[in-house]
């Protein structure tokens, strides 16, 4: 039994809202495709791609017309080419990396995840060759997305690793100088990065993971600031539990939808994410929901603790909504795909390091942030230093996607188009940390890793 | 308030949904698309909502002569033609939401 009511609610949250899936993402073990000869490795990586993703776009595609309900990307994450890579006789992966581009065009997926590493607590062959391609392999192709795990609770941060992220990401931003650095916006560095991540460009397909599974992240900012905006003077209690209610009612599409793709898919169903992740398009802000429970502008005094508010009710309702909640599960505060994320940089009411405070209470990081193209590798460091830090010390993943946007300076604009968006140059501090970066190494784990 | 019919055959329904300004032949070309291609109509509700008109059908395709899709398609269709909005969705993008 439906009332009319309730079927107008959800199809204005898809028409009105920006309801929609934001991902299905098809996760993929490439475990078996090693080889000691890299183009062996990467005939067998390309068959079993194309093989088991051949019907992804077109299974979505038929899911979203059948329910209504807009399904924005379809993707595919990979186990960490560092990993697959390592018993092979290859320098360098850029033929790794190039083999994946081709297989996500092959089944028409816009990014594939798992050009990554993880080396939280040191670098193994194959981990430092496929750090050194990073740059080339991310301006070298189009749909290739990297992740680096520099740092867990459990083993603290590695800061040799830190250290050479930020020479990489300069390395990224200067090789791709003519599109403002767009490769490292394909470029995430995390702490307690999850395996199951559904989301670009930190996806990939864990070594805990199944042959196969279908992982889907959701989205909805619009939807929860339109049922803010509803509670005009209510009190917080009232706040927390309506947008519970409405993060219960997007999960479920998320859950409708994922179970329905991984059944047609033949392949189980994994987890489903149940961020909030916002588009460049005005109305489905996350900024807009902190505004719209009553500051002025995202970034002043409060925000901090809205955020608080908004991510844990998010979670709350998320967690009910779904047999299994995974990948990173909170609310995304990047800065170029927010309407409202950039105009409070344009307006000068948020600074770099308000948003370090948000990234404490929400579910990633300094996200898609730009700054000037003379900040220097050290400073990058020092940045991924501080925000792996609050990670490690709270148990939580956290994440830095930052472009030195090559000849920018603050007040200039790094155009990247589409679900990218468009960022304003930051400022940072102008104090160096060089010394600091300098000594190498690796911070321990702090005291309440001991849990055992 | 009224609840709508979701008794027979659950799995196999569609519900189409209708906004737009009233006119002459909405309920018409609507039902018309759905008996040519043996879509049995369990229920219908209307009510009007910020001066428009909005209908809600439950269909049966149990016995359907073409897929949800297709259906799909053909309302689409005949929602241009009459100026509003028309479009078929499986019952459990609405059932997922509001019920456990």
């Amino acid at each position: 039994m439906l009332t009319v009511q309730e079927i107008m609610e959800t199809i204005k949250m898809v028409q009105e809202e920006h309801l929609d899936i934001r991902t299905i993402t098809m996760g993929i073990s490439l475990r078996d495709c090693a080889d000691a000869d890299p183009r062996a490795a990467c005939d067998k990586i390309y068959e079993k791609i194309t093989r088991l993703a051949g019907n992804l776009v077109p299974v979505g595609e038929s899911i979203a017309r059948e329910y209504g309900l807009p399904i924005v990307n379809k993707r595919i994450s990979v186990t960490p080419i560092s990993i697959v890579a390592e018993c092979s006789r290859a320098d360098h992966y850029m033929l790794f990396a190039e083999t994946m581009d081709r297989a996500a065009a092959e089944v028409g997926v816009n990014f594939i995840g798992g050009f990554s590493a993880l080396v939280h607590k040191g670098t193994t062959g194959g981990d430092s060759k496929l750090l050194a391609t990073i740059p080339a392999a991310l301006a070298g192709t189009e749909r290739v997305c990297a992740s680096v795990n520099v740092a867990t609770t459990k083993a603290g941060i590695n800061m040799d690793a830190v250290a050479l992220m930020g020479r990489v990401i300069k390395d990224t931003a200067g090789r791709t100088a003519d599109r403002d650095g767009l490769g490292c916006a394909k470029l995430v560095v995390f702490a307690n990065v999850p395996e199951d991540n559904p989301f670009m460009a930190g996806a990939f397909h864990g070594v805990g993971e199944p042959e196969v599974v279908i992982n889907v992240g959701i989205s909805g900012p619009g939807v929860v600031k339109r049922a803010v905006e509803r509670l005009n003077g209510a009190d917080f209690g009232a706040l927390a539990e309506t947008i519970k209610k409405t993060a219960f009612k997007i999960t479920r599409m998320g859950e409708l939808v994922g179970r329905a793709a991984a059944e047609r898919l033949g392949m189980p169903f994994g987890i489903v994410d149940i961020s909030l992740a916002p588009t460049p398009a005005v109305g489905d802000s996350v900024a807009e929901i902190l505004e719209a429970m009553g500051l002025e502008r995202c970034g002043t005094h409060g925000t901090t603790a809205a955020l608080a508010l908004l991510n844990d009710a998010v979670k709350k309702g998320g967690a009910m909504a779904s047999s299994y909640v995974g990948g990173l599960s909170g609310a995304f505060i990047p800065v170029s795909e927010d309407a409202g994320m950039i105009r409070a940089v344009e307006e000068n009411a948020l600074h770099l390091d308000k948003l370090e405070a948000m990234t404490c209470v929400c579910s990633v990081g300094l996200d898609m942030i730009a700054v000037p193209g003379d900040t220097s590798a050290e400073t990058i460091s020092a940045i991924i230093a501080d925000e792996m830090a609050i990670g490690v010390i709270n148990q939580k993943t956290t994440a830095v996607r930052i472009i030195p946007a090559p000849g920018k300076k603050v007040g200039d604009y790094v155009e990247f188009g589409g679900l990218l968006g468009r960022a304003p140059v930051m400022r940072v501090h102008p104090f160096s940390s060089n010394v600091f970066i300098a000594r190498g190494g690796r911070i321990p784990a702090p005291i309440h890793s001991l849990s055992n | 308030m009224k609840y709508l019919n979701l008794d027979q055959n659950p799995g196999n329904r569609v519900i189409v949904s209708v906004i737009g300004p009233d006119r002459v032949g909405i309920i018409a070309g609507v039902t018309s698309i759905m008996a040519e291609n043996n879509v049995n109509i369990l229920d219908i509700s209307q009510t009007i909502m910020q001066e428009f008109l909005v209908m809600v059908l439950i269909g049966d395709m149990g016995k359907s002569t073409i897929d949800l899709l297709e259906l799909k398609d053909r309302l689409n269709a005949k929602g241009t033609e009459l100026g509003i909005r028309i479009d078929a969705q499986h019952e459990d993008a609405f059932k997922f939401m509001h019920r456990l």
